[in-house]
């Protein structure tokens, strides 16, 4: 594990390749999320120092994108996929069979840390309809008696 | 170049490059328009075309289009006002009104809302949608600003003068569609701007009202007003009278009517600043040393470098503003003159200013532990009061200031406009260094665009480069200059408002002209009361001299330090 100071050094390396430039401000933030986790508003502010812009602007973006997250993630981040064509394929049923198992709502993480529950609007994967993605990995053509099975693997 | 086009079955020409909106209004065809601004002051378009109120038909295109961002080109028909036009409108502003608190009747923006003058023009009677408000329907105290986030209808008109006009982008939009909300101002200098360009009730500012209501009830308490420069060319425009009007006298007599004990002028406490400042200058200039000086009567440009650029914190003048060493001359010469106990005294300032409430509360601006100013009221508040009380300022008499902190030069009252101090700063240098100055007027300065150069000559063998900045986005420019080393001014004037005082953040807004018209007209009303005025240096101000004889000594003297002068902080980590 990595220590804080280590995170904004690597941080800051980063934005140096990038050549400090404000135009660069979402890739940036993907990185930065990428390695803290999350966005907090001291990772806010030293990215707008460092690209010589207001933290006020670097806020407006942050909380635009659904994507990103001022609050730490859980270990593993599930997303459920409610695009027209999954949700027409049962994707609501999904969303309640996860939200039942892992006792939490959609947006929220559960107490051990371990998932983060979200939803998306379309990952590009509409003939696997409905899709579930954890982290990297898609799992396509679900029914909710799947879910449990697929949870499992993660603890 | 420039096209034929039909607007409403006419024909007309105009330039390729504008937009159907601008050359509607070039020939006086009325569009509705919400989210629009044209600032013009500081040549800032903004139109998102995000209200869709300025629609129009175009033939051969299939759906409206915003009249505010689409050009006009060769052989354009436009239809401004056909059916589909009204009823689109209408629609358009009935779902706005659906997501908008209906309390109009107490609203602080009743009968000068946008929102609401544009639901009468267009005849809406009823809303044919409900559901929840996107937000909360309550203020927020944020510095003096009060927010409420259900009254914006998110046209970013503040967003926009905050960003490109003053360069700070303390308020942003955040979150997105039905929860998209401009956030909290954020290293804000309340200038104020915000608030003048909001269209409906959701920035307005904090009312004080109440706490001088019940200081002039309070018969224990002595209450003094002073009066800036900029309120008597505009208190005017909140009882019909025409722009630029000047109302000191008749303002004079209104304050008397409400009961302050002594109303005095801000302009005596503008003469004392030039004293000082330009007694500061001089020296600075002799020694060369801290130059460029940077004027600091505007609270708004102070708080502003306080926090961007806390490095170049020698350069402004060390003077308190007019107003606050007017208040610091009320509680110490003008007190034990008179004999009445400091603490029974409370100084009132009336401003065109927002700014001036948080310069009031800082702890610096006070001597023997009193404030030097206790409450500020701008002019939009002060109207309020008025019409409360039911004092109709047009049909007032005329009457004068009280003295001996009443009397004043025109270089006191040019504080108003940008350039004023630095005027009023030349011509009192110019005086000490000839001993005497033929043409007070160096129009070289004056103006109203952002930045602005002048050569001034105040004696023979001196002749000062000037800076003019009115606007904080073109001051930001300036001040990296400095920053680099590469300023070559001997000083600098910066007000936080384009234009100056005349068009502070506590100024009314006049819905029947626009702002740049009323601007100059301000402007000019400054000019013409400075012309007409028999004393237009500060140093020949009789009772300025008077105070120095009997109390201040000399400008620069230890005593003008202790009361007149004061101290910057770093606050960019605040």
């Amino acid at each position: 594990m990595k220590s804080n100071k280590e995170l904004f050094k690597e941080l800051g390396a980063f934005i140096s390749e990038k050549n400090n430039d404000p135009s660069e401000l979402i890739s940036i933030l993907h990185f930065a999320q990428g390695l803290f986790g999350y966005l907090p508003m001291s990772v806010q502010t030293f990215i707008a120092e460092k690209l010589k812009i207001n933290v006020s602007r670097v806020y407006g973006v942050v909380t635009f994108y659904s994507f990103f997250t001022m609050v730490p993630k859980g270990q593993n981040v599930i997303n459920i996929c409610l695009g027209t064509a999954c949700f027409v394929r049962g994707a609501g049923d999904l969303l309640t069979k996860v939200e039942e198992i892992l006792k939490i709502k959609n947006g929220e993480t559960t107490p051990d840390g371990k998932f983060t529950l979200t939803t998306l609007r379309c990952v590009g994967a509409c003939g696997l309809a409905p899709v579930m993605q954890i982290n990297d990995k898609t799992y396509g053509n679900l029914k909710p008696e799947d879910i449990e099975g697929i949870l499992a693997d993660y603890y | 170049m420039l096209v034929n086009i039909k607007i409403n079955g006419k024909d007309y020409q105009a330039d390729s490059s504008l937009t159907i909106l601008k050359v509607c209004r070039r020939y006086h065809i009325h569009i509705p328009t919400l989210c629009y601004m044209f600032h013009e002051e500081t040549n800032l378009e903004h139109k998102p075309a995000s209200c869709r109120v300025c629609v129009v038909e175009v033939k051969g295109r299939r759906n409206l289009v915003p009249a505010c961002a689409t050009t006009v080109y060769e052989g354009m028909e436009v239809t401004t006002n056909s059916l589909k036009c009204m009823e689109y409108r209408k629609n358009v502003v009935e779902l706005l009104l659906s997501n908008h608190p209906n309390d109009c009747v107490y609203c602080a923006k009743n009968n000068k809302c946008e929102l609401q003058a544009l639901a009468a023009e267009l005849g809406i009677r009823r809303v044919h949608y409900h559901g929840e408000l996107s937000q909360k329907n309550e203020y927020h105290n944020a510095r003096g600003l009060l927010k409420n986030p259900a009254k914006c209808i998110l046209c970013n008109r503040c967003t926009a003068v905050c960003r490109e006009v003053q360069s700070i982008e303390a308020i942003v939009p955040t979150m997105r569609g039905f929860k998209t909300v401009i956030s909290t101002p954020n290293k804000c200098i309340t200038c104020g701007q915000c608030i003048q360009v909001c269209p409906t009730g959701a920035l307005i500012q904090q009312d004080d009202t109440l706490l001088v209501e019940k200081a002039l009830a309070d018969k224990d308490k002595y209450v003094i007003v002073n009066t800036a420069p900029a309120v008597r060319v505009s208190l005017g425009d909140e009882f019909g009278l025409p722009a630029g009007t000047n109302v000191e006298k008749k303002m004079v007599t209104s304050l008397r009517e409400l009961g302050f004990d002594k109303v005095f002028d801000t302009n005596f406490g503008a003469d004392l600043t030039i004293m000082e400042e330009a007694n500061e200058f001089i020296e600075r200039y002799q020694k060369k040393e801290n130059l460029p000086l940077i004027t600091s009567c505007c609270p708004g440009w102070v708080k502003f470098i306080e926090q961007e650029y806390p490095d170049l914190l020698q350069y402004p003048s060390s003077c308190k503003s007019p107003t606050e060493m007017f208040g610091a001359i009320c509680k110490s010469y003008f007190a034990e003159k008179n004999n009445i106990p400091k603490e029974n005294i409370v100084v009132v300032s009336l401003m065109p200013c927002l700014a001036k409430k948080r310069e009031a509360a800082r702890s610096e601006l006070s001597n023997d532990g009193y404030q030097n100013v206790d409450y500020v009221l701008t002019v939009k508040e002060y109207a309020e009061l008025l019409k409360r009380r039911g004092i109709q300022l047009q049909d007032l008499p005329d009457s004068d200031f009280d003295h001996p902190l009443g009397e004043s030069s025109g270089a006191g009252d040019i504080f108003a406009n940008t350039g004023g101090v630095i005027e009023a700063v030349a011509r009192t240098a110019s005086k000490w260094l000839q001993g005497e100055v033929k043409d007070c007027n160096f129009t070289a300065v004056r103006g109203l665009s952002g930045v602005r150069e002048a050569s001034v000559k105040v004696s023979d063998d001196v002749t000062l480069n000037l800076c003019i900045c009115s606007g904080l986005a073109g001051a930001r420019k300036v001040l990296e200059e400095i920053r680099n080393g590469t300023s070559k001014y001997d000083a600098i004037e910066i007000m936080a408002c384009p234009g100056g005082c005349v068009n502070g953040g506590g100024q009314p807004v006049r819905t029947d002209m626009d702002q740049i018209d009323v601007i100059k007209a301000r402007q000019k009303g400054i000019y013409d009361i400075d012309k007409d005025k028999l004393i237009r240096i500060s140093c020949d101000n009789e009772e300025i001299k008077a105070l120095y004889d009997e109390y201040l000594i000399a400008p620069g003297s230890k005593k003008a330090h202790e009361l007149l002068h004061t101290h910057f902080h770093d606050s960019s980590k605040a």
